[in-house]
Formats: C-alpha cells, sequence, structure tokens
C-alpha cells in the first residue's frame, strides 16, 4: 500500500451521557497518538452540525483518508456521519464507528475502568480503519405493485390509500370475507359510531377498486426475492363457487336441502346455525357464498340432490369439482396486516367459560349486542331470557404471567363500550372488574366518565372465580363472582346471571410460520417486530415489508388505521424513489477459490446463494445479502470474503483492541 | 401478651347487603348528583385534615355509597368527623360535592337512628336545631351544655377553665336570646 | 363619601365573637363606612342544623336574605365565615335546584316575606379590598406597627367552597390589606386549612389537635400572632391553648386576633373598642405591643 494513511479520530461527549462516565479528554489525548492519527478531538456533541463540519474542515484542512468517531450506537448516527465524509470529499466506508455510550459509559459506573475501555476500543478502530478500502453502495429497481396480506380495516385501508395513489395492489385474506374482527362489531368506541356504516363503504370501495385484485381465501404459501422484487406465491383454496360468474343473489343458499341453518357458524362466534353453503354476513366481500365440504353433504357421501347448482341455473357459477389454484405475482413491497386472535377464554378455567353456559366472550357478546347479530340484537341469555346483572370481567389472558404478559390494550375500552351497550339493550346492573382503568386515547377518559355516571359499577379486583356455588340463598340459581373490593377494602361475593370475559389480543397461532415466510422477526410475545419502537414504526428488518395494525401489538382501530396510512406512505417512499441503495457490506465468492462444495448454500438465512450448475460455483446475490456473514464462516476453503468484514480487518481490529494488555 | 385469635370476623360482604337503587337515590339529591363519577383517586381522603380520625375517610365513603352500601355509610364515624371544610370538595377532580353528600348522609343517619348513642357530633347538631328553632337565634352555652349532658356529663369538668375564660373576657352569654317572633320552620326532613 | 350596608352579625358574634363585632363597627365607622343590622335577623343554621334538616335549613337561612331584600341597602355585610358560607349556598342552591327553590319559596311566604331578590353577599375583609382598596387603606393608617409579623389565617368557609373575589387556593387578601396598613405577615402554608370547627367541643381531643398543629406552624414560621377571619377559628385557637400547652408540654402563647382589630388598631381605634381586652392567649405580648405604640404617641404628643 503506497497510501499514506491519515486518521481522524472525534470522541464525543454527547452531553453528559457520555462524559459523566468516561474521562473524554484523556481518551482524545490518548487516540492523538496512536498510529496514522493526525487529528484527534472531543465535542460535546458530534452529531450537531457543527460537529461534523469539524470532520468536513479536518479533511479538508489535514488531509485526512480515514474518519474514527467514538460516540453513540452506529443504529442512530452511522449514517450521519457517513453522510459528514461524503460531504468532506471522502468515500464514505473509510469511516470507523465506535460506540462507547451503550457499550461503555450507559454500562459501566467505574469512571476510570471506562475510560481504559474507550481508549481499547478507539484502538481498535483506529488499526482497523487503515484497512478499510473505498466501496460504492449498490442500488435496485423498485417494482410499483404492493402486496397487502389481511384484509382486516389494516389492509382495507392500506390497499385503498395506496389504490387511490395509482398503484397495483393484490389484497390477500384468508376468510371468505375481508372485514376482519371490525365486521363483527355493532359499535365502535369511543364515539359508538356503528361499525358497519363506516367499514362496508370502505370494503365495497375495495371490491369496486380498479386498482385492487381481491383474493380472498387465499393464502401467500411462498414469498422470494428481495425489495424492489418480490416473487409471491398465493394460495386459493377452492370456494366452489365461481367468483367470476357469481352475482350475488345468494338463491343457491337458500335453495339448499338443508332448510335451516345446522352448522357452527365460525362468523357469530357459534351463537347460530349456518348450512353447508353460506355467505359469513350480508355485507360480505366478496358477495360470493362458500361451500364447506366438511358439511357439504354432496362432498361427503356423493348423494345430493344439488339443488344449489339447480338455482344458479343458467349462471353456472357453482362448480362442485374447483380445485385448489395458485397464482404468482411480481411486487415491490409487502404490506403485512394480519392482525390478532383473541384469548382462548378455556384457558382461565376460573372464570368457567364452556362450563356454564352464561359465560361469554366479549366478541361473542359483540354479535348479541349486534342488530345483524344471532338475535338481531336482543340481548338474551342462552334459555331466552334476559339478564339483570352482568359481570364483565377485564384482562381475561392479558397481564398475567401465566397467559399473556402483556397489556392487550383495547379490552378496557371494548369492556366500557360493551357494558354501555349491554345497559342500553337489557337495563341491567353492569359490574366492571378491572386491575386498572386504562382509557388513554382521545375521547376515552371522557367516554369512562360517561359510564361511570351511567351508574355501571367499576370494582377494582381480578375477579377469583366464577361459579354456580350458591352459598347464600340469594345466589341461587345464578353465577357468583367472587373478588375482592380493593378499594372498599373488602372481598365479596356477587350473583350475576351472565358473565363475559373481556379476552385479550394475541399473535395468531401460525405468526411463526407466517414470520418465516416473510423473513420477519417477532418480539418474546410473538407479535411481528418493528424495525425501531419509535423511529420505524412499521418497517421491519426485512427492507420492503412493512407492518400495519394488531399484528405488530394490539391496538384499536384508529391506531390500526393511522399505521395502515403510514405503513403505505412507507410503501409509497419506496416506490417513489424508484429503486433502493443497498449497503455494500455483502459477501461475494472469490470464483478462483470456490471448489463447488455448496456447504453455504443452506447456511444462508436469506436465500441469497445460488449454485451454478454450469460453473460449479456459489455465487451470491448482492441484493439478497444481508451481510450476516454466516456463509463467511461456513466456507471451508475461505472462499467467501465479506465487505467492511474481511479477515484482515477483523484481525486488525481484534489485535488493536488487545494491544494494550 | 399473646394476641388473642379471632375467627369469627367475617369481611366478605354479600350483595344483598348492598343496595344499589339506594346509591341512586342518593345520586338524584341536590348536591349529590357526582357521586357516580367518582374516579376512587384518593384526593378528598389525602386533603381531608380529619381523615386520620375517620373509619373510611371520604374517599370510601363515595365508594360505599355508590355500591350501596347503606348501612356502613351511615353507621360510619366518617360522617360525622366531616368538619365541612370543604377541602376535599374543591380538590375533588370530578368537582363532587363531597361535602353535601356528606351531610346527606348525616341527615338519613339521624333520621334512621343510626349513629351510635352517646355521640357528641350528632347530639350536638340535634341540640343545636331544638334551639334554633326554639328561639330564631342559638346559644354556644346552652347547646354545648345539653350535648354534654345527654352524652357525656364529666366533660364538662375539662371545659371548666376555658368556661371560665370567656366568663372573665365577657365572651359567654349565659342567657340565651330568643326572637321576638321565632319564623315557622316546616319540619320535613327530620 | 360614605358607603351604606346591611350587617348580619350572627350568633357567634354577640358571645364568643364578640370582639369581632366591635372591631368590625368599630373599622368600619373610622373608614366612613355604615353598618345596618338587620331587624330581627336569625341563626343562619351554621353546620349543624344542615345536618339535621336540609329543606328548613335553606328556609332559614333565606329569611335573612329575605330581610336583606326588603332593606334599604342589598349589600349584606357577614363577618362570620358560617354565616357568610351558608347565605351563599343558600343562594346557589335556590339558583340551581328548583325543589330547594320551591320549598324556600313556600317557606318564605308562610312567613309572610318577600323572595330573595338581588341581594350580595359579602364579608369585611373583600370589601376592605375592592370597595375601600389599599390605597385608601394606607393613607388611614396613622399608627406604625410595634408587634412581630403576622401569621393570616383564613380557614375554610370564607374561602370554600364560595371564593369569588380572591384566590380559593392561596388566598391573599388579608396580607396585601395588612401590608397597605404597614404590619408584616409570614408565609403561611396553613392559612387555609381546617382549624377543627366544633370539633373541639365535641370531640376535644381532636379539635386540640388540629388547633396545636396551625398554632405550632405560626410560631415556627415567626409570626407573633394569628390573625383570623372567622370568629370560630378564633375561639378554636385562643381558647384552648391552655389546654394544649397541658397535652404537649409545649410553651404555646400566641395571640389570635380578628383582622378587624389589627387594622383597627392601625387606624388609630382605641384598644377597649377593639375589644382587644377579650382575647385569652397571649395577653401579655398584646400589652406590650400596644402599650409600645401607646407610648411612642404620648411621647409624640
Ligand atoms: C371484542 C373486541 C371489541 C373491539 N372493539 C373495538 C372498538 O369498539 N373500537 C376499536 O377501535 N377497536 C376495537 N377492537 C380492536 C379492533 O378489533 C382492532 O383494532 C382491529 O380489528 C385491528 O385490525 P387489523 O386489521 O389489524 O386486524 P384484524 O381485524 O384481526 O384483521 C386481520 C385480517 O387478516 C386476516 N388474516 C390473518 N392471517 C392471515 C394470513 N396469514 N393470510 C391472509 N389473511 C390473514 C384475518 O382473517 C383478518 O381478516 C376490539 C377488539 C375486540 C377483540
Ligand atoms: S376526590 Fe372526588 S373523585 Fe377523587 S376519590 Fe374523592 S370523591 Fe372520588
Ligand atoms: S369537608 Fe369533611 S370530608 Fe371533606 S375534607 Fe373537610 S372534613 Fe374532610
Amino acid at each position: 500500500m503506497s497510501e499514506e494513511i491519515r486518521t481522524g479520530v472525534y470522541t464525543c461527549h454527547c452531553g453528559s451521557n457520555i462524559a459523566a462516565t468516561v474521562d473524554v479528554k484523556a481518551v482524545a489525548e490518548y487516540a492523538a497518538k496512536l498510529p496514522n492519527v493526525v487529528v484527534s478531538r472531543d465535542y460535546k456533541y458530534m452529531c450537531s452540525d457543527p460537529g461534523q463540519d469539524l470532520i468536513k474542515q479536518d479533511i479538508r484542512e489535514h488531509k485526512l483518508n480515514r474518519i474514527v468517531v467514538a460516540s453513540c450506537s452506529p443504529h442512530l448516527h452511522e449514517h450521519t456521519f457517513r453522510t459528514a465524509l461524503a460531504k468532506g470529499g471522502l468515500n464514505e466506508f473509510l469511516f470507523q464507528m465506535v460506540n462507547i455510550r451503550e457499550q461503555d459509559s450507559w454500562v459501566h459506573l467505574d469512571k476510570p475502568a471506562a475510560t481504559v475501555k474507550a481508549m481499547d476500543l478507539v484502538r481498535a478502530a483506529v488499526c482497523r480503519v487503515a484497512l478499510h478500502k473505498p466501496l460504492t453502495k449498490g442500488s435496485v429497481p423498485i417494482r410499483a405493485d404492493v402486496l397487502v396480506v389481511g384484509g382486516g380495516i389494516a389492509g382495507i385501508h392500506a390497499a385503498l390509500t395506496l389504490a387511490n395513489a395509482g398503484k397495483k395492489v393484490y389484497l390477500v385474506e384468508r376468510e371468505p370475507t375481508i372485514g376482519g374482527h371490525m365486521a363483527k362489531f355493532d359499535k365502535t368506541f369511543p364515539t359508538l359510531d356503528c361499525a358497519a356504516c363506516i367499514l362496508t363503504p370502505k370494503m365495497s370501495s375495495v371490491r369496486a377498486h380498479p386498482n385492487i385484485t381481491l383474493w380472498s381465501y387465499s393464502e401467500v404459501t411462498q414469498v422470494d426475492g428481495y425489495v424492489g422484487n418480490f416473487k409471491v406465491t398465493v394460495t386459493r383454496k377452492p370456494r366452489y363457487i365461481m367468483e367470476d360468474l357469481c352475482v350475488g343473489c345468494l338463491e343457491c343458499i337458500e335453495a339448499c336441502v338443508y332448510k335451516e341453518g345446522k352448522f357452527v357458524d365460525e362468523f357469530n362466534m357459534g351463537l347460530s346455525k349456518r348450512k353447508p353453503i353460506y355467505i359469513p354476513f350480508p355485507q360480505a366481500i366478496p358477495q360470493v357464498p362458500v361451500i364447506d365440504p366438511e358439511t357439504c353433504i354432496d362432498f361427503k357421501t356423493g348423494k345430493c340432490k344439488k339443488s344449489c347448482v339447480d338455482a344458479c341455473g343458467e349462471r353456472h357459477a357453482i362448480n362442485l369439482k374447483m380445485k385448489e389454484t395458485t397464482e404468482i405475482i411480481d411486487v415491490g413491497t409487502i404490506i403485512l396486516s394480519t392482525g390478532f386472535q383473541v384469548f382462548d377464554a378455556h384457558r382461565s378455567p376460573e372464570y368457567g367459560y364452556g362450563v356454564y353456559p352464561n359465560v361469554y366472550t366479549a366478541l361473542e357478546i359483540e354479535r348479541l349486542v349486534n342488530a345483524s347479530g344471532p338475535t338481531s340484537g336482543e340481548v338474551v341469555l342462552r334459555d331466552g331470557k334476559r339478564p339483570k346483572s352482568v359481570a364483565i370481567i377485564h384482562c381475561v389472558g392479558s397481564r398475567d404471567e401465566k397467559n399473556n404478559r402483556w397489556c392487550s390494550r383495547v379490552c378496557c375500552m371494548y369492556s366500557l363500550k360493551l357494558a354501555h351497550l349491554l345497559k342500553e339493550h337489557t337495563d341491567a346492573e353492569i359490574f366492571n372488574f378491572y386491575i386498572d382503568i386504562r382509557t388513554p386515547g382521545k375521547g376515552f377518559e371522557e367516554f369512562y366518565q360517561k359510564l361511570r355516571n351511567e351508574g355501571v359499577h367499576f370494582i377494582r379486583g381480578k375477579v377469583a372465580e366464577v361459579t354456580d356455588w350458591a352459598f347464600d340463598p340469594s345466589e341461587e340459581g345464578k353465577l357468583v363472582i367472587r373478588v375482592e373490593d380493593t378499594l372498599l377494602g373488602f372481598a365479596r361475593r356477587i350473583p350475576v346471571d351472565m358473565v363475559v370475559l373481556a379476552t385479550g389480543l394475541e399473535p395468531h397461532a401460525d405468526a411463526q410460520e407466517v414470520r418465516r415466510r416473510f423473513n420477519l422477526t417477532c418480539s418474546s410475545e410473538g407479535f411481528f417486530l418493528e424495525r425501531h419502537p419509535k423511529l420505524a414504526p412499521v418497517s421491519t428488518f426485512t427492507d420492503g415489508v412493512f407492518l400495519a395494525g394488531a399484528c405488530q401489538s394490539p391496538k384499536d382501530i384508529p391506531d390500526t388505521v393511522a399505521q395502515a396510512g403510514a405503513a403505505a406512505a412507507e410503501a409509497l417512499a419506496l416506490i417513489d424513489a424508484g429503486h433502493v441503495e443497498i449497503e455494500p457490506n455483502t459477501a461475494f465468492v472469490l470464483e478462483e477459490d470456490c471448489s463447488g462444495c455448496r456447504t453455504c448454500i443452506p447456511m444462508c438465512p436469506f436465500s441469497a446463494i445460488t449454485f451454478s450448475e454450469e460453473t460449479k460455483l456459489a455465487s451470491i446475490n448482492q441484493a439478497l445479502c444481508k451481510g450476516c456473514g454466516t456463509c463467511v464462516a461456513s466456507c471451508p476453503s475461505g472462499s467467501i470474503v465479506q465487505n467492511l468484514y474481511d479477515d484482515e480487518e477483523i484481525f486488525a481490529e481484534i489485535e488493536g483492541v488487545l494491544s494494550n494488555a | 401478651m399473646a394476641t388473642k385469635l379471632n375467627f369469627s370476623e367475617r369481611t366478605i360482604k354479600f350483595q344483598r347487603e348492598a343496595d344499589p337503587e339506594w346509591a341512586r337515590q342518593v345520586s338524584e339529591h341536590p348536591g349529590c348528583e357526582g357521586l357516580f363519577s367518582c374516579l376512587q383517586c384518593g384526593s378528598c381522603t389525602g386533603t381531608c385534615p380529619l381523615s386520620i380520625y375517620m373509619d373510611y375517610g371520604p374517599r370510601r365513603i363515595i365508594g360505599l355509597a355508590r355500591e350501596g352500601f347503606r348501612k356502613e355509610v351511615l353507621n360510619s364515624q366518617t360522617i360525622w368527623l366531616c368538619a365541612s371544610c370543604y377541602s376535599c370538595a374543591v380538590h375533588c377532580p370530578q368537582q363532587i360535592h363531597i361535602t353535601d353528600v356528606m351531610y346527606n348522609f348525616k341527615r338519613e343517619a339521624i333520621r334512621s337512628h343510626l349513629y351510635p348513642k352517646r355521640f357528641a357530633i350528632p347530639v350536638l347538631a340535634q341540640e343545636f336545631y331544638n334551639v334554633v328553632r326554639r328561639n330564631g337565634r342559638t346559644s354556644e352555652f346552652l347547646v354545648v351544655l345539653r350535648m354534654a349532658l345527654r352524652t357525656n356529663p364529666l366533660i364538662l369538668f375539662t371545659m371548666w377553665r376555658t368556661g371560665l375564660d370567656l366568663l372573665r373576657t365577657g365572651r359567654l352569654k349565659l342567657m340565651s336570646e330568643k326572637l321576638k317572633h321565632v319564623p315557622f320552620l316546616p319540619k320535613e326532613d327530620a | 363619601m360614605p358607603q351604606d350596608y346591611s350587617y348580619f352579625p350572627g350568633c357567634s358574634l354577640q358571645s364568643t365573637g364578640v370582639a369581632y363585632d366591635e372591631s368590625v363597627r368599630a373599622l368600619f365607622a373610622l373608614l366612613d363606612l355604615k353598618l345596618h343590622e338587620l331587624p330581627e335577623w336569625n341563626c343562619c343554621g351554621a353546620t349543624s342544623y344542615m345536618s339535621i334538616d336540609e329543606g328548613s335549613a335553606f328556609v332559614l337561612s333565606a329569611r335573612n336574605l329575605s330581610l336583606a331584600a326588603q332593606a334599604k341597602h342589598r349589600d349584606l355585610v357577614t363577618p362570620c365565615s358560617a354565616c357568610y358560607l351558608v347565605l351563599k349556598k343558600t343562594q346557589d342552591y335556590v339558583e340551581h335546584y328548583p325543589a330547594i327553590a320551591n320549598k324556600v319559596q313556600q317557606g318564605l311566604q308562610a312567613e309572610g316575606l318577600p323572595p330573595l331578590n338581588g341581594v350580595q353577599v359579602r364579608h369585611p375583609l373583600e370589601i376592605l379590598y375592592n370597595d375601600v382598596g389599599l390605597d385608601r387603606i394606607k393613607h388611614a393608617s396613622v399608627r406604625p406597627w410595634r408587634g412581630a409579623p403576622i401569621a393570616c389565617y383564613y380557614g375554610c368557609q370564607l374561602v370554600r367552597p364560595y371564593c369569588d373575589s380572591d384566590q380559593q387556593q392561596n388566598p391573599t387578601h388579608m396580607e396585601e390589606v395588612l401590608k397597605a396598613a404597614g404590619i408584616p405577615t409570614v408565609d403561611f402554608a396553613l392559612k387555609t386549612k381546617c382549624c377543627g370547627g366544633s370539633l373541639t367541643g365535641t370531640i376535644p381531643a381532636v379539635g386540640q389537635r388540629l388547633n396545636y398543629l396551625i398554632l405550632k406552624e405560626a410560631i415556627r414560621k415567626g409570626a407573633g400572632a394569628i390573625v383570623t377571619v372567622c370568629p370560630l377559628c378564633q375561639y378554636n385557637l385562643d381558647a384552648y391553648q391552655a389546654d394544649i400547652r397541658k397535652s404537649t408540654g409545649e410553651a404555646i402563647d400566641i395571640p389570635v386576633l380578628y383582622f378587624s382589630q389589627v387594622l383597627g388598631w392601625a387606624m388609630g381605634a382605641d384598644a377597649k373598642a377593639l375589644g382587644l381586652q377579650r382575647s385569652i392567649a397571649g395577653k401579655q405580648t398584646i400589652k406590650q405591643w400596644f402599650a409600645a405604640s401607646e407610648r411612642e404617641e404620648k411621647a409624640h404628643v
């Protein structure tokens, strides 16, 4: 190497974040004496404009060709400093950042020791940066088409936003209809506006929109490719009715040999019965029935008179021979909006769900109070009587180390909503049992106040048990709540006619499979993990894949819609940019050394390595490679090298860090 | 000395002991409208100068009342210890007129004969009431004397010094004043 | 310009609070304000009556308002905090609750009295602050203050819940008025804390404890006297200091005066006219201070 290495080292105080625990001046003085170091400075805030100007100036004045900044995490400011290098006229990769905040000052108390550690880390960086080579960022074009997975309110809103912006959108929903959980509600908190009135117009727009291709009763089964260029396989289950031929007259359902519904109606949470041929609810989108092969006589015995087919007549929309089909599409970005599932109340046996018929889940009550629900909005117990007293138990399954440790965030509010609706429908005495009331949204606290003034009881205490044990004659024939009223300071027994369990929100049972399919990460509780909880809340660690709605964490409709809009905007931003820059920290195969052993190929978590049968060599797709380094370590012949992490650089760093010992 | 164990104490409350209808009636009384909006935040008990002497304190009185625990509320000392300082009422984030709610309970306790016998505070109130009805004006001397006689005459011995001081400074009026025309007052609540 | 007010002294001002009545009359006379006592006024009902019978409690107090409505002067001055509160509360409830307005209406009719229109319930402190004004007070104050600084104590019912001219959480009119008269004051965090009201009579241990807390804090703050606006506060803080000394073993002996007494003194009124001889606690201190001013005045003449 002929070039003379001239390094500048900048040690940041980060206000007192670093300076309180690390003697920053001493570090700077120390660095000044290290080999190749021409300039060494400390500064209060390196990330500020004047801080960056220091770097730019020094590059020019002192002809620096390597820069080391010792400050915070590269997550936060690597980009800032690289940009400063570029503006100063230096290749941005001739740079190394040292984290003396998260990895030093914030985690130590002993100032002298922390100072020595900072010096060690700076020395390592000075050694390694000398070996850095100029690199250039790659760039990939972005396809304009977008895939939205999950047709709840999140997916619907994201799809419409994108479609209205002129992008082509594929919306894939696994149920026979879109709408998600919201389609089941009667009213929505805190404004109590009718859920159907605000949701169904959006659902119809989805169907009518020329830019949206809706595939219901379908699932994404494979995802290949990378940001800008995903290849997605969608498997479409047979619904035995041809969507393009069906006119939505629903005469087939009428004509079914079952005169009455006989099978559990999933949409009504089992509170009513449906036929083998059915439509989940009157405003379902698409307006196309489904045949359930599990219950259809023809599928089971082949001996049905198929009156449905007759009813369809000339339209020939019913096709009992329909097979599963697959579609393969190319999209540039993906929005995941697969929502949540509710906690299974059987898992909290102390509340008697499944044992006492009059113990309901909140979702069941949503259907029961719904004017288009199984009882047309009549709130009655299983025996047809009106409840005179109702207990609503908050936090079922939530905030509980034995079940789900998180707060499900919407249950307080939906419990208040249901309390109001139940009171309105039945004039019953309503008892809410809560641990804390959490009403931190716009208009939420006011709603809580309204409920208190309606005379709904609020009893602070997690219910211990629900039984039919009548200890006192007044409890005969009732469900008895046993609870400590922690505010009044005594235990209570409260007999009621109906119990409603405010079951929490949790990730779908198949969230892990979906995560793998889309190459995402999950947070510890199983919801999809955002890239940054504050600054990148809808992005994921996979570029080009965004999150919206309750699949990321429990949230209400307003937040869901806001997030869906944000995800759509992020997708649009990528599309409008036309291409993405990719980090050059990728791995590449030194073809002359590759023996074609293929060890690396299954190791790559991103499926970025392919093997060419022609050349008998492995090659790495630069757009797919995330720079994880797994293949580098696995290659027996050492013929994979990774930019910014080649052996020389890593060894220099290790030697640097150890050379003080 | 070892504490004596007592297993007969029952702290569980059955719902039949509560009367939610009563709570609704209370909340319809002038000044008591706010009853149900209580947040159980405890500002009232926190600010009340007498809560440390009370069995429940204003927060729990409001909480008990709103759940319909009439007996507990009306039998409590809390309502009588309330000195009408209005601290709670002006602090309450829900602007509940707690002091007026306390008055409401005092009246009902008297009507229902639910306060402890020989309890000086309600007795004082009653004697005050009687004197005012009779004379149109009150007489501090007469009211205190009659309260003492009805509750604990011995207390008069602890009062001699103050009495003497007042007498010396011309502040004790032994004769009670009576208006020429004592207003007629309808007796509704009592 | 002389000003005229109707005057409602209330029962306490005829017995334990007689010095308040004397000093308010003397002070108002000095400032050329005329008080016209309502003829045949009756007890306001205070806290006790309301504890027994709400309906007639409001009629009782409304009768006084009705008398004032008949009188020539519609501004009704009452120095007692309890009377002030009860009269204001009656107006408030009559205005806001038709049921109560009806009862009151019927009660007054039975007595042949007119409805309570246009009466303004006022406290002397507020009159000094608003009608007289700090400037006039300053000019009228002829005697320099020779005593220690003062803790202004407002108690409860003047400021809570019906406090229309001062700040409810931290009233300052008393301090401002005293300051205008050249009388120094101390910061006093307990100025609106409860004195215990009638508990000193019913449960002495509790009532006296509340008195003690206020007295002790005033002394800790370096106050040489406490000045009050309410006959019950004055009585509670003044009359039990011997008992408190006995129960706590602490040397507590601090004068408790009415604001009208110290202001009257500053404006040159005679000690006797202000009822200064009627104090029980801190007698010596009071004597010394006022003797000091008197000596000065004599020397001056
Ligand atoms: C009982 C109850 C009452 C509520 N009441 C209110 C209220 O009044 N107001 C309010 O603001 N919020 C309320 N909420 C919260 C509300 O339900 C959520 O905010 C909202 O449903 C979130 O929308 P989403 O689209 O993210 O999820 P979801 O509504 O769950 O929709 C997700 C969609 O994705 C589909 N899907 C899932 N997995 C896949 C897959 N792998 N492939 C394809 N499709 C898939 C699902 O079938 C579904 O259609 C309530 C929640 C509950 C449980
Ligand atoms: S201050 Fe008001 S809201 Fe808070 S506990 Fe007391 S009464 Fe309830
Ligand atoms: S008004 Fe009564 S309850 Fe309220 S703070 Fe004062 S003494 Fe306590």
